[in-house]
């Protein structure tokens, strides 16, 4: 069986469901960026994808943008975390609600 | 000729700005010293323009700047200095810079001294814009301007009740005149397409004759607010709630004159419409005899003086209403000299007096107060027009118009209504003068006024003497340039002296019949009790009616419009509104419980929905297009 473009593209939309219900679902800090990094990549296989489809490479560059922006994201994010837990050790997020409205 | 055109205008608005930086402070003499001397900076570069126009000088015509200018709608800030003009601003800073200097003393002791001289240069200027504009929107300007500073003078004593009653009425009143001026103003810019004189004037013979019609009536409307004219005049006799010095200023010889002035300027477009001049002409006999007949009853000082000026504004308005715009103009002039005149002398006595207006309380002040004495009794004689004083001049000159023309009963309403005048102003000087010193059963010690307010006055005194036969001649030449220069001459010359010389005998009958009647004056109770009487101190109960009949059932209007429909619909909407946003607030801030699993749930359930939205949107689109 050949891959066409509408494999990728469900790939991309299973592992962005995935993403997204880990986003929902996860109250561990942690888990909570492991569920954002797949819903990262799963659009930069999208992109990646549909690039080569339509032989423009647009999409390909785009998906570098991303992933250099997702890795700064975790840089800062990982800092974040790593402060939190030194000062109130623990990392849950249902124990984070200061900014209750 | 152009620096000093600008010199007369802005030196009174510069002096009323000074005076404002200091206006809440108390008094400081300098105050009322400056606004004087630039008020009479002024006066010389008027009388400067004056000569010049004198000697054959073209009209002064400059273009200060541009005011509005957007697709065909242009109008600048234009001055423009001619005959006319030149006379009124003659008028206006010869008055006021008396009054400034006399208000000095007048004012003395009054802890908003520096207020009083701010707003008083302020009207100064906006009248010297009202009179010097080229353009109907410049004029407009200076109308509104001075009925502002009239508003905030006559309520300058503001904590008394009647005194701010008076000026939210004469506010009000003419802002419904006001409205037919605008309306007017519309008009002509709808139909000439530009509010300059010249290009209005020009455009006149074009027009057709019922939008001429109407262009008269609403401006006319305009001058009947200012001028006071029936049906819109109670607002002046209550304007005396203002100290004097206004009174003789705004309410006697400058801003009431604004009406007359409008229709002598707007001459080209009365001279097509006859019919229309007429019916200013008959209003304005109507209510010379309506005002004098008030004034003889009437037992307030100020208020007689000003019915007497409401008579004149509608001798002025015959003259002007029947073509006799030079009459008009002149008699104007001369009003405003001999009127200020009486009015000040007033604020002397009302001094002399504590604040007493009652000149049944009065009597024999002659003693005490010679020369307050001697310069009421001169405006008197002028304003009753007894030979060789500037009334005679100009108010026998209306009578003569109205005879030459032909209009009988206007001339006959004008004789009886000089027979009035002059039994009512002296009335008031036997009242006040003569007689007995009846003030010393009220105990009040009457002084004279300082001697600089008398020197002041002086200058009024003088004119009030000579306005008529020094200046005639030279008056006539100079504004026959530019207004219509019609003789106004009886031809049988026995008619004319049996007029003249009738005219003088019957006035001289009023003078001594009120001598007489009136040097030992008692209240006469059975008197106060005729019918006739009551009318006439009641005004016709024209107050009453307005109060009864429009005051009251506007009230009654308001109250239901308050109740029923800004209570029930609009604050109820509005409130509805805001209670809506404020519930659906207190409804959803549980959303906000500060867990970020939940917020991340809620972004995504938004992302969904956004997502949804647009799907179906475009789907929808192309369902309609499809």
């Amino acid at each position: 069986m050949e891959i066409t473009l509408t494999h990728y593209l469900i790939l991309s939309t299973l592992l962005f469901a995935i993403g997204l219900i880990g986003v929902m679902r996860r109250t561990n800090l942690l888990m909570l960026f492991f569920a954002t990094e797949i819903l990262l990549n799963a659009v930069n296989i999208g992109f990646a994808a549909i690039s080569r489809y339509y032989g423009d490479l647009t999409g390909q560059m785009f998906a570098f943008f991303v992933i250099a922006i997702a890795a700064s994201e975790v840089a800062v994010g990982l800092g974040l975390l790593i402060v939190w837990f030194k000062r109130s050790g623990g990392i849950d997020l249902t124990t984070m609600t200061s900014m209750k409205g | 000729m152009e620096l000093y055109l600008y010199l007369a205008l802005f030196s009174p608005l510069a002096g009323s700005l000074i005076a404002a930086l200091f206006g809440a402070r108390p008094k400081t003499l300098f105050t009322g010293v400056v606004t004087s001397a630039l008020l009479g900076l002024s006066l010389v570069s008027s009388t400067i323009l004056l000569f010049y126009i004198l000697g054959g000088g073209a009209a002064v015509h400059v273009e200060m700047m541009t005011w509005m200018a957007t697709g065909d709608l242009y109008i600048p800030f234009g001055f423009l200095v001619d005959q006319v003009s030149v006379t009124m601003m003659m008028v206006v800073t010869v008055v006021s810079t008396v009054v400034h200097v006399y208000s000095i003393g007048y004012m003395d002791h009054d802890k908003s001294f520096n207020r009083f001289f701010a707003w008083l240069s302020a009207f100064v200027f906006s009248m010297m814009v009202l009179v010097m504009s080229d353009n109907f929107a410049g004029l407009f300007i200076g109308w509104e301007g001075v009925g502002l500073c009239s508003w905030a003078l006559i309520g300058f004593w503001y904590h008394k009740e009647s005194a701010i009653w008076a000026a939210n009425e004469a506010f009000i009143m003419n802002r419904i005149a006001d409205l037919g001026m605008l309306i007017g103003l519309f008009l002509i810019y709808w139909n000439v397409g530009s509010l300059q004189y010249d290009r209005f004037f020009e455009a006149v013979v074009t027009l057709d004759q019922s939008v001429l019609v109407m262009i008269g009536i609403f401006l006319f409307i305009g001058a009947m607010g200012k001028s006071a004219q029936f049906p819109l005049h109670t607002w002046l006799a209550d304007a005396m709630e203002g100290p004097t010095p206004v009174s003789a200023l705004i309410h006697a010889a400058t801003m009431v004159t604004a009406g007359v002035y409008l229709v002598v300027r707007a001459n080209p477009l009365y001279e097509m419409i006859p019919e229309v001049g007429y019916f200013v002409a008959s209003l304005g006999a109507f209510v010379a005899m309506f005002a004098a007949s008030m004034a003889l009853v009437n037992r307030d000082m100020k208020r007689i003086i000003a019915y007497s000026t409401l008579s004149q504004l509608g001798y002025m308005f015959v003259a002007a209403g029947l073509g006799a715009y030079w009459v008009a103009l002149f008699h104007l002039m001369a009003h405003a000299f001999f009127k200020a005149l009486l009015f000040l002398g007033a604020g002397n006595v009302m001094h002399a007096m504590s604040d007493e207006l009652d000149p049944f309380k009065m009597g024999g002040l002659k003693k005490v107060m010679k020369g307050t004495w001697i310069m009421m009794t001169l405006a008197s004689v002028a304003l009753a027009g007894i030979w060789p004083l500037a009334g005679f001049f100009s108010k026998d000159l209306i009578l003569e118009v109205a005879f030459v023309e032909h209009h009988y009963v206007l001339y006959t309403v004008l004789l009886l209504t000089a027979m009035l005048t002059a039994f009512y102003s002296f009335r008031l000087v036997a009242l006040i003068f003569h007689g007995e010193e009846r003030y010393k059963e009220y105990g009040s010690h009457p002084h004279e006024a300082y001697t600089f307010m008398l020197i002041a006055m002086s200058p009024l005194a003088l004119l009030a003497v000579i306005a008529g036969f020094a200046f005639k001649g030279s008056y006539i030449d100079m504004v026959t340039a530019v207004l219509p220069a019609t003789e106004y001459h009886v031809h049988s010359p026995v008619v004319f002296w049996i007029m003249v010389i009738g005219t003088q005998l019957l006035v001289g009958a009023a003078i001594a019949y009120a001598y007489k009647k009136y040097q030992n004056a008692k209240i006469d109770k059975a008197f106060e009790q005729r019918p006739c009487y009551k009318v006439l101190f009641n005004q016709y109960y024209i107050p009453h009616f307005y109060e009864e009949y429009i005051s009251k059932p506007y009230r009654e209007l308001s109250h239901v419009a308050w109740k029923q429909l800004d209570l029930r619909v609009v604050d109820a909407t509005v409130d509805g509104i805001a209670t809506l946003f404020y519930k659906t607030g207190e409804q959803t801030h549980t959303m906000q419980n500060g867990n970020l699993s939940t917020m991340l749930r809620w972004m995504v359930a938004g992302t969904v929905l956004l997502l949804a939205l647009g799907v179906a949107f475009t789907v929808g689109i192309s369902v309609v297009a499809g």
